[in-house]
């Protein structure tokens, strides 16, 4: 029986108009939905209840959920908002289900400790979640050196953010530049010397892009906070020689107070204002920075990376001026 | 709907029928009556919610089963028993067929929903003694389990028109599977970047979207459901079990049947 022509025609334009129908139906539906697979996926808020509902499939739920803590958290923070109450339940889900799953714990904690824009601003719910991956994972080191990294920026504990990179930098495999830091903390070296290190050792041991960018603009904040004060105060320093303030570094190079122009970490020539105080160009490529933010300057709601390289860190040097 | 599809539809309900397809309601039964009476004794408070959690749940299952286990066999059985090539000597064409058991299929299963809901709304005064409003909710879930059943069948129709009933049952229980995650692959598509973006979106609008058709736990829990998405809902499930019929019209139009 030869297939008839006719039927084949209309079917496949039915065919066609239905897809397209299907596909602006479907947007409707998730237009009126909006967040409701999340709230949902919360109506079971007891990881011993999902555990039981997956039938022993515990590792692909736990994938499951752990996409969803990182679709909710990514949308959450694309939307900068302040909020990300979710997020400490779907990290226990996630976690209740597979306890090996490093990295949730490990991201789950990055999500969790910093103050909004950057994270959900919740460091106890962090700490609880490392807690509980070590106690889960007790010869993991990177769940030690987070640990002790949630202890020294979040909660300026010192002492505690110390014995936590020396447990890490005596379990297998650690990186070896974690024994560094927590020698160099247990000899209670100054601040931005120990983030530096933090923010290092984060930058080598992660794969992660994200991560790498955070940690390369983490760096070049650090470099910053630290060239702008000490050029303000060889600013004075000339000053105090010639009794007026400098009109350009040329001036400060010239008295032999600089070796060069100074640059930052982006590449940009620092400037120099009238009343001696010294600005970064393009504080939107700066995330982070503390010091030398032009006056009057807003920063946008979420930190910018585009023009971060992961691959090639430059600006994270530790000597940027002589 | 003409004549031959009608009559096609007809024999199709009949043959599930005598295929003692409905034996399902007494297992259905003891379900819901057991859970009924063993919950109130060993639980605190939660009777009604098992009641419609349970209840639903059940229908929805035992009716993906059906329709997949039914579905699947609805093209092969009439090749293996021969009976196809009487009914396509007469004047039907195959279009006709494909669509007659479609909604003999569909028309068993919105049967089995019915006496299924009857057996949820008894055991329901059962355990409340009284019905309340707020349980007209119940009624929108069983829609969206109707309509589930309708994607889900065509979906069974449309393997079983190119492919064995072992492999068929495979291809619709995994889709019935996907389609239940639909908005988490939506949600990872949207995250990808590049080739990937595209792949996982394609794939994401071609499964179908089962998920938002569940609403048992907010039912189940007393909340309404949104007069646009009953709307959208309606859309989307008759579009979508249009879709893979035609699918199934398309590949049984020109497969060899020799």
């Amino acid at each position: 029986m030869k297939p008839s022509l006719r039927t084949t025609a209309i079917a496949s334009v039915l065919l066609v108009a239905f897809l397209a129908g299907v596909v602006v139906t479907l947007n409707l539906v998730d237009r009126e939905r909006g967040h409701a697979t999340l709230k949902e996926v919360l109506y079971i808020s007891s990881p011993k209840v999902v555990k039981r509902l997956s039938l022993g499939y515990t590792g692909l739920m736990a994938d499951i959920y752990w996409t969803r803590a990182v679709q909710y958290f990514g949308a959450q923070h694309h939307a900068g908002a302040e909020e990300y109450k979710l997020l400490p339940a779907l990290l226990d889900i996630t976690t209740d289900l597979d306890p090996k799953l490093l990295v949730a714990y490990r991201f789950g904690a990055n999500f969790l400790s910093p103050r909004p824009p950057n994270g959900a601003g919740q460091p106890e719910q962090a700490l609880a979640l490392i807690q509980k991956g070590i106690l889960a994972n007790p010869r993991e080191w990177t769940l030690y050196y987070d640990l002790g990294f949630i202890y020294y920026f979040e909660f300026h504990d010192y002492a505690k953010a110390a014995q936590a990179f020396q447990q890490s930098s005596t379990l297998p495999n650690a990186h070896p530049f974690v024994q560094v830091v927590a020698a160099t903390m247990a000899q209670h070296a100054g601040e931005s010397q120990m983030a530096r290190m933090l923010w290092t050792t984060t930058f080598e041991t992660t794969k992660d892009r994200q991560i790498k960018q955070n940690a390369i603009a983490h760096l070049r904040a650090l470099m910053v906070d630290e060239v702008v004060p000490e050029l303000e105060k060889r600013v004075q320093a000339y000053r105090q020689r010639t009794g007026h303030l400098p009109g350009s570094f040329e001036e400060l190079v010239r008295a032999g107070l600089l070796r060069g122009i100074p640059l930052d970490p982006t590449g940009r020539p620092y400037r120099l204002m009238p009343d001696g105080t010294v600005e970064v160009r393009k504080a939107d490529e700066l995330p982070f920075i503390t010091k030398g933010i032009p006056e009057n300057y807003t920063p946008p709601e979420l930190p910018n990376f585009k023009n971060i390289n992961p691959d090639a860190p430059v600006g994270t040097s530790a000597q940027p001026i002589s | 709907m003409n004549s031959r599809i009608r009559l096609i539809a007809a024999n199709t309900f009949r043959e599930a029928v005598r295929d003692r397809v409905l034996y399902n309601l007494i297992a259905f039964a003891l379900l819901m009556s057991g859970a009924a009476v063993i919950f109130g004794q060993i639980s605190i408070d939660i009777e009604r919610l098992v009641v419609v959690n349970l209840g639903l749940t059940a229908i929805s299952l035992f009716g993906v089963v059906i329709a997949i286990f039914i579905g699947i066999g609805l093209v092969s059985k009439e090749i293996e028993k021969r009976t196809l090539y009487t009914m396509l000597s007469r004047p039907v064409r195959r279009w006709e067929f494909i669509v007659g058991k479609f909604f003999g299929l569909a028309g068993t299963l919105v049967v089995n929903t019915v006496l299924m809901a009857l057996g949820v709304f008894a055991a329901l005064l059962y355990v409340s003694r009284h019905l309340q409003a707020s349980d007209s909710a119940i009624l929108v879930a069983l829609y969206f389990i109707v309509l589930e059943f309708l994607v889900v069948t065509a979906l069974a129709l449309l393997f079983s028109s190119f492919s064995s009933p072992l492999m068929s049952s495979v291809f619709a229980f995994s889709l019935f599977v996907i389609g239940s995650f639909a908005e988490d692959l939506r949600g990872f598509a949207a995250a990808a970047k590049g080739a990937t973006h595209w792949i996982a979106t394609a794939a994401a609008y071609l499964v179908p979207n089962l998920s938002a058709l569940n609403v048992i736990g907010p039912v189940a829990h007393g909340e309404t459901v949104a007069g646009n998405l009953i709307l959208y809902n309606t859309a989307y499930a008759l579009l979508y079990s249009a879709l893979a019929t035609c699918g199934a019209v398309l590949i049984f139009e020109r497969r060899n049947l020799k």
